[in-house]
């Protein structure tokens, strides 16, 4: 939010002005150093940048999945949908219990017998994925027909601490014995990964053996992140350029009374949106599970608040935004964990936050809040 | 009897801004209320198109009650809402707010039809087709919020100041594809401030004061009482 400086105070605002620039010259220092340990170790060690440039796509990729759902949500509502990143969560957990006790990944090689193996894992894999979609899809839904449809005309501080509540209530009601328990869960790959490495060509490794010293290793699953994060976006343009449903939801968010007036069942359209941005972080959290192999209920925090941060350093409301930012996100993080130390990167994350929230707090894509009448 | 509107009392919270408004509109008539700032002329629109709930009385359309029935399905009846201040969908383009007036039909080539339709009366818009609804001039979102209106392809069609912030020349313009709009077979409600010109086009008229109904009649015999010519048309 940014505040007016009323005409009438002339005073505090000319005292502001040398702590503006001490402030900006602090920043300005920051992104120094920031540049100059990042182009040292570029410098010093090419293949290792490599490495950790890699690992910052596969986790931006993957923040983009979840932040799109928020700077959607946000959009129309103006609600930061905290519950977000415990979709996610549940995500990852539909899709264990799909693959580890229901082995639906399987189904295709029990119903056609002589199937091709690798046709069989993919369509079974595919089918995991949607189905943890339609689960983050009916839970999303549920979550804004019961807490927040009943405060959209509330103040938006009521929807956001109810937005809280529901987070809290999926993660401890999550963490019940009888439910998904509060243990960490060694989660079963519907796939098998592949890594590569890149040292004059690119070789498989083979299963069993590391990589050779000196060069850059990536996995299906890093492919498989990118390529489906991708597809969300270009079918996310697609939606809402193209689409009557997604013009609408772009109608909506810019004024509701006007959509109403063309007809425009805004209540539906909320709910679609919620259920589009449940089903990118469905998707998100099976890849999240199948690429760190560990799940527990609180395993959607951190990640969506990065998404969040993300949101906002893109510009909280663009599409765009919500990439660019995600990206910058697992970078930061990818970065802080190599060249600084593995604790930092979630604290970096937030000072991300901050520093955006003090320089453009419209972030990258973001305009200036508009005023209606 | 096209709409009839009987005893409407709205409230917005404590505020009592419709104090029992009975009016009606026949087929192929445009009827115009007026009436100062505040009289209540918006809350009656927002009331007929669903944005507002009445605590009594009722609101007939085609002789079938639509009291407090839900926006969307009042549009599906032929009922197109063009709010004051056009409320254009800024950041969608011409063409863009064009499809969301017709967001309850389905057939595209239907809708393609009513887009050509809503061109021949506005050419302007077709110029601009691609260009974002909030770079348009105010006449030219003036336009789009009437051509948009018309893409349901309404048989009643409720207008709020249209005339709002316009030049008299484009007020003439407006005017003029009002009453065009009109004798194509839609039947209009005008809501305007603009009392001279509201009475020029209209049949019949209603004034307003402070959410009651104070006098009604053919729209010369309104522009003829002196009440209204002191208080609205400042003879
Ligand atoms: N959203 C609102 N909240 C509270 N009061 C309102 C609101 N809109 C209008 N009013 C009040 O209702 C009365 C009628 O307003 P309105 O219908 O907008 O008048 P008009 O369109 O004739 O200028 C006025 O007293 C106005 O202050
Ligand atoms: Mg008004």
């Amino acid at each position: 939010m940014q505040t007016a400086q009323a005409p009438s105070t002339p005073v505090i605002y000319q005292q502001r002005q040398p702590l503006i620039w001490v402030g900006r010259g602090f920043f300005i220092l920051l992104g120094l150093v920031v540049a100059y340990i990042l182009g040292t170790n570029l410098i010093k060690n090419p293949t290792l940048f490599a490495q950790i440039f890699i690992s910052g796509l596969q986790l931006g990729f993957v923040y983009a999945m979840i932040a799109l759902g928020y700077t959607m949500v946000y959009g129309i509502v103006k609600l930061i949908n905290f519950a977000h990143g415990d979709v996610f969560m549940v995500g990852a957990f539909a899709s264990y219990y799909a693959v580890a006790k229901y082995r639906l990944h399987q189904w295709p090689a029990s119903a056609f017998p002589g199937i091709n193996p690798t046709l069989s894992v993919l369509i079974g894999s595919i089918t995991v994925i949607l189905l943890s979609m339609l689960v983050c899809v009916i839970l999303a839904i549920t979550i804004e027909r019961v807490a927040y449809k009943p405060l959209r005309d509330a103040p938006r501080i009521s929807a956001l601490i109810t937005a809280i509540g529901v987070s809290f209530f999926l993660e401890f009601y999550g963490a019940l014995n009888f439910v998904f328990s509060p243990r960490f869960i060694p989660y079963e790959r519907p796939f098998e990964v592949v890594a590569w490495y890149i040292k004059n060509g690119i070789h498989l490794v083979m299963p069993g053996q590391q990589a050779p010293e000196n060069s850059v290793t990536f996995s299906n699953i890093f492919l498989i992140i990118i390529g489906v994060s991708v597809l969300i976006q270009l079918f996310l343009q697609y939606l809402v350029r193209r689409t009557k449903i997604g013009i609408a939801m772009r109608a909506c968010s810019y004024d509701r009374q006007a959509a109403r007036l063309m007809g425009i069942d805004v209540d539906r359209v909320i709910s679609f949106t919620f259920a589009v941005g449940a089903a990118f972080a469905g998707a998100g959290g099976v890849l999240y599970a199948i690429a760190y192999s560990l799940i527990w209920t609180q395993l959607g925090i951190l990640p969506g608040l990065k998404a969040f941060v993300a949101a906002v350093l893109g510009g909280i409301g663009s599409i765009p935004g919500a990439l660019v930012g995600a990206l910058i996100m697992g970078q930061a993080e990818a970065m802080t964990m190599g060249y600084i130390s593995t604790p930092m990167r979630d604290a970096v994350a937030f000072t991300i936050l901050i520093i955006v929230l003090l320089l453009r707090p419209t972030g990258i894509f973001g305009e200036p809040e508009k005023e209606k009448a | 009897m096209l709409l009839e509107v009987h005893n409407l009392n709205v409230y917005y919270g404590a505020i009592h801004a419709l104090q029992g408004i009975s009016f009606h509109v026949e087929e192929g008539e445009i009827v115009t209320l007026i009436g100062a700032n505040g009289a209540g002329k918006s809350t009656t629109l927002r009331t007929i198109s669903g944005l507002l709930r009445t605590r009594t009385g009722y609101i007939r359309y085609k002789g079938r009650d639509i009291t407090n029935t839900p926006a969307q399905e009042i549009v599906k009846m032929g009922i197109s809402h063009v709010p004051e201040g056009r409320k254009i969908f800024a950041p969608l383009t011409v063409r863009e707010n064009l499809l969301m007036g017709a967001y309850t039909r389905n057939d595209p080539n239907e809708i393609q039809r009513t887009m050509e339709r809503v061109f021949a009366s506005f050419p302007r818009l077709k110029e601009r087709i691609n260009q974002l609804g909030g770079t348009l001039s105010g006449g030219e979102q003036q336009m789009l919020a009437m051509g948009r209106g018309l893409m349901s392809r309404p048989t009643l069609l409720l207008l709020d100041e249209p005339s709002m912030g316009l030049s008299p020349i484009l007020v003439e313009e407006i005017f003029r594809i009002i009453q065009e709009i009109n004798q194509q077979g839609t039947s209009i409600l005008l809501v305007e401030q603009n009392a001279h010109m509201a009475l020029s086009i209209a049949h019949r008229a209603y004034v307003l004061e402070t959410g009651r109904i104070v006098l009604s009649g053919t729209a010369k015999e309104v522009a003829e009482n002196p009440m209204v010519k002191a208080a609205y048309l400042g003879v």
